[in-house]
């Protein structure tokens, strides 16, 4: 099972991505921006980071990338596509997912082990999780306040295209708490916090048992290899 | 705009105009400085060779006042100490054997002056600087740390630098890619205007791909790649441009280095793929001094000479003079040495990464740099005579006068009020843990991405930072820095190696073998001999505590005229102490996390409050002498706690040290949120101590460390046989609280609260 994970140039969570897909049982595929070529994936992640400095719009110009035509056309055609954080920017600035993400509300770039309530299981990327659950995965960005018109949120809502809604505290102020969206087919998938850095136990965020073990984002990378296996 | 009226100084008009004027001493240089020059040369210099002996001789880059006595670290070593060092110090950075093929390069440097003037680029350009240094030794770089000083808190400016700096680190770090572990952050009203930004990076290679920054083969390519050159960080080498501007032209060169975190990630991945290709004979990093630097550097390091054609770089200002073009520090600029059979392959990965370079010149055979500005030589010197062979100075030192009154002033002597109400303590403990010093810095670090790169095993607010070096065996590396100025002001040579002290405990409480040293020395000025004093003493401290302890320093940096006026800084020798762990999922955690464990306190409580936290928030109070250090007490702890942890018998270690037990206690209660049962009398009584040295007391050689009930017996007798005195002092348990019997009990809720609101009350 193939999964690319695509590195532009300031992408900083390919590493990790690729990390991910290894530990969940996939196997990796390197996609370079400057390539249109998806080298026969079955899925696709944009990993997190800067990139082209996010100068212009966060993911305005990685949308452009030669890579991006091809997986707007795969992602149209129903392959799996997961964005984190850097790559959901990417994914709306795409039109691949509606809405925009702006600067924190309290100005700050924020790191922190954030808890997510699963709003929607019906996708490759959240079939493992069950409805309602409490997942925690570590929150790191300066422009994560996601925010769409009212007509948007309210098809979003009525849709039930929200994946993921921020729980307790709501970091970046999100309109709905929204930190997570997928698109009308299932396929594709958007969030701000990073699942990938929630995979291995001893590098992960804190859980009531021990220090740095939680892993709930694997789940992500699971549950796409198992639905491209069963499909 | 100004219009360009004047022409280049040439070789040739040097020679034929020996009596020319020329701004020596605005550049900072000294009459017998500027005599030597002319002596090295034969001849008058010209205002391109002035302007690289100026900046390559001034203390930032020469080293002229402390050399004498940065040579102690290189001298007061034991063969055991030096044999897994593969690099020592003069390199960019020291390389360290850690096992398995692999090595670490770390390194801490200031930022301090340019962090003051414009404190979000100046912090920002601090850790792009230090990046660089790591990655010129063929490493990836893994992780970075912040070591912070700033002014008082309630001071209006400290607020304009403090969100300043931290947004500079958060914007250059986190867009790097590169975790940040840990760090320091202390406010003091010494530091008004005078901060102190340092930055450490550490990284990781393989032995085989160490990288040096020499040119030795004759007929290599001399390549500059990265950003264009521009006007940035040229500071005082503008009194040379402003000769060839209308004298009424505007003063526009800015001082300060303007950073572009994204060009310089590019620069890594596209220096790193450069590496592996083996395309690259010799590195260099472009930061201060640039060019003039870079280029001397690297001829001198490989005995052999240069030929550069500077109309060759590439600029972003058309207008930029040759003088100012080898003096630039733009940022994310690198110098690589490639042999010509290689510059095909080596434009391939440039390209890729569409990062910019040009052919500057080539490695020549005689030892000589010769630049030239078109077809004219406008530097010919012994690129030695730059780099290596600058004044050194052996500065007045004299014993400050206010020493000893400074000394005698003792918490005792002063008669300070300590009270034995558990009321007074339980209030002096809340006014301590809420401090500005000793408050949760959390506002600042979760503005730092710690989880990049998926291998951070530890990171703020644990006790070091850790990171795994190799994915296949778990092989990895902590650090912890510290340096306390109060202790130094009182007693320099001590006060350095309570940092090296302090630092080393706290990676030997993560489980990590202390290995290796660096260092940053912040002082004041060193043409004060108080401050030379203090700065003699300081360095003569820590090079007898590394020997005494047996980890040598591999590499540090300098930062003198932290001062204002007459009042110069607190001395400040930040050590950053660096540590190999086999197998990062041994770490220990600094926090309680299981109900039911027995508590220990490790070492000997003495009644040493002077210079302590508890003097300071309590009473407004220094003086008197810093604590005892005991380096075999430290030595013997390190070692039991390796034991400890290898037999899997920590639960949780915390080192002592600033606001004492009390600090301790509640920072381990607060990590995971686990209660406790604590009672200080077998402390008291077995030390002879009040409860004011039992709670706040910073005697050194301490830690706490939680044990499961299942291995008491076992870790009671290894502390027995290893003679390391230990107390059950309580037991964690999930009340929600903390309790210190006969004294009080707080919600963790409430010390949470306590503990977190001060610094975001004044920075949030």
């Amino acid at each position: 099972m193939k999964i690319g994970v695509v590195t532009f140039p300031g992408t900083l969570d390919d590493r990790d991505a690729q990390r991910a897909v290894r530990i969940a049982g996939g196997e990796v595929v390197s996609l370079w921006h400057a390539d249109a070529n998806l080298h026969s994936v079955d899925a696709v992640v944009l990993p997190g980071g800067f990139s082209f400095g996010d100068y212009l719009r966060c993911g305005a110009i990685a949308a452009q990338a030669p890579v991006m035509e091809s997986i707007i056309d795969a992602a149209n055609g129903g392959m799996p596509v997961l964005g984190i954080c850097n790559g959901f920017q990417v994914l709306v600035e795409s039109h691949l997912l509606p809405g925009g993400l702006i600067r924190n509300e309290n100005q700050h770039f924020i790191c922190r082990d954030q808890k997510l309530i699963v709003e929607n299981v019906d996708t490759p990327w959240t079939n493992g999780f069950k409805l309602g659950q409490e997942i925690t995965i570590p929150l790191k960005n300066g422009e994560g306040g996601y925010i769409a018109d009212d007509e948007t949120l309210k098809r979003l809502e009525g849709d039930g295209l929200i994946a993921f809604r921020y729980s307790e505290v709501n970091p970046n102020g999100s309109v709905n708490n929204i930190a997570g969206l997928r698109n009308e087919r299932g396929n594709v998938v958007g969030l701000m916090p990073h699942p990938e850095h929630a995979v291995e136990p001893g590098f992960g965020p804190d859980t009531p048992l021990a220090m740095r073990s939680g892993i709930d984002g694997l789940t992500f990378f699971t549950s796409v290899l198992n639905q491209v296996v069963n499909s | 705009m100004a219009k360009i009226v004047s022409t280049v100084d040439t070789t040739k008009n040097a020679k034929k105009t020996p009596e020319k004027e020329q701004p020596w001493k605005e550049l900072g240089l000294k009459q017998e400085e500027y005599d030597r020059i002319k002596v090295i040369l034969g001849r008058r210099p010209t205002s391109a060779e002035l302007a690289m002996y100026s900046v390559m001789w001034s203390e930032h880059c020469s080293y002229k006042s402390s050399k004498i006595y940065l040579r102690q670290f290189g001298e007061k070593v034991t063969p055991e100490m030096t044999k897994n060092l593969m690099v020592g110090m003069g390199e960019n950075a020291g390389v360290v054997d850690i096992g398995e093929g692999w090595a670490v390069t770390f390194k801490v440097e200031s930022h301090n002056h340019p962090s003051y003037i414009e404190p979000f680029q100046g912090a920002a350009t601090g850790v792009g600087g230090i990046v660089r240094d790591i990655l010129t030794m063929g490493a990836r770089p893994i992780a970075i740390m912040d070591q912070l000083r700033f002014g008082a808190v309630s001071n209006p400016d400290t607020a304009r630098v403090v969100n300043g700096v931290v947004s500079g680190i958060s914007f250059y770090g986190n867009c790097l890619g590169l975790p940040n572990i840990g760090g320091e952050t202390v406010f003091d009203k010494v530091y008004q205007g005078n901060p102190l930004v340092n930055a450490l990076s550490v990284g990781a290679l393989r032995h085989e791909d160490l990288k040096l920054a020499k040119a030795s083969n004759p007929g290599d390519l001399v390549i500059l790649f990265g950003a264009r050159t521009g006007a940035d960080g040229i500071g005082g080498v503008s009194v040379l441009a402003s000769e060839t501007f209308d004298a009424d032209g505007p003063s526009r060169r800015p001082a300060v280095q303007v950073g572009d975190p994204f060009a310089e990630k590019v620069l890594i991945e596209c220096c790193l793929e450069l590496y592996a290709a083996k395309v690259v004979a010799g590195i260099q990093d472009l930061g201060g001094a640039g060019l003039s630097c870079a280029t001397s550097e690297l001829a001198s390091n490989g005995q052999a000479g240069m030929r550069v054609q500077l109309k060759e770089v590439l600029l972003r200002d058309e207008s930029l003079t040759p003088e100012e073009i080898l003096m630039s520090e733009s940022q994310e600029r690198m110098m690589a040495i490639v042999p010509k059979k290689d510059l095909k392959a080596f434009t391939a990965i440039v390209n890729k990464y569409e990062v910019e370079f040009s052919v500057l010149g080539e490695v020549i055979r005689e030892p000589r740099l010769y630049i030239n500005w078109g077809k004219e030589e406008i530097v010919n010197v012994p690129p030695r005579s730059v780099a290596h062979d600058g004044p050194v100075y052996e500065r007045p030192v004299s014993y400050p006068v206010w020493q000893d009154s400074l000394n005698n002033n003792s918490v005792k002597n002063a008669n300070l009020k300590r009270s034995n109400e558990a009321s007074d303590l339980a209030e002096e403990l809340v006014q301590i843990i809420s401090s500005p010093n000793q408050a949760s810095k959390s506002w600042i670090t979760d503005q730092y991405d710690h989880y990049v790169g998926g291998n951070t095993a530890l990171a703020m607010p644990d006790d070091s930072g850790m990171v795994r070096v190799s994915e296949e065996t778990g092989l990895g590396v902590a650090i912890a820095t510290d340096a306390n100025g109060r202790y130094c002001q009182l007693d320099p040579y001590n006060g350095a190696k309570l940092a090296l002290a302090e630092a080393y405990r706290n990676v030997a409480s993560s489980g990590a073998v202390p290995v290796a040293v660096t260092n940053c020395l912040n002082f004041g000025s060193p043409e004060n001999p108080e401050v030379m004093w203090q700065f003699k003493q300081a360095t003569a401290g820590l090079a007898d505590g590394c020997l005494e302890l047996g980890i040598p320093v591999t590499g540090g940096n300098v930062s003198f005229y932290n001062q204002t006026g007459d009042i110069a800084i607190h001395p400040t020798p930040v050590v950053g102490v660096l540590g190999v762990i086999d197998d990062v999922a041994r770490r220990i955690p600094s926090g309680w996390q299981d109900a039911g464990n027995n508590i220990y306190l490790l070492g000997i409580t003495r009644d040493e409050l002077d210079g302590s936290v508890w003097s300071e928030v309590i009473h407004d109070h220094l003086g008197g002498k810093p604590p005892v250090v005991d380096l075999a007490a430290e030595k013997a702890l390190a070692e039991l706690l390796q034991g400890a942890s290898l037999q899997g018998l920590l639960a949780s270690t915390h080192d002592l040290s600033e606001g004492g037990l009390a600090q301790t206690l509640v920072e381990s209660t607060l990590r995971f949120g686990m209660g406790a049962r604590i009672w200080l009398n077998e402390i008291t009584e077995r030390d002879r101590v009040d409860l004011t040295a039992a709670l706040f007391s910073e005697s050194t050689a301490r830690v706490i460390v939680s044990v499961g009930r299942e291995d008491d017996v076992k870790f009671v007798g290894l502390c027995e046989a290893r003679g390391i005195p230990v107390l059950r002092i309580g037991v964690t348990d999930a009340s929600g609280q903390l309790e210190i019997q006969d004294l009080a009990t707080w919600s963790i809720e409430e010390l949470k609260a306590t503990h977190g609101a001060t610094i975001p009350e004044f920075f949030g």
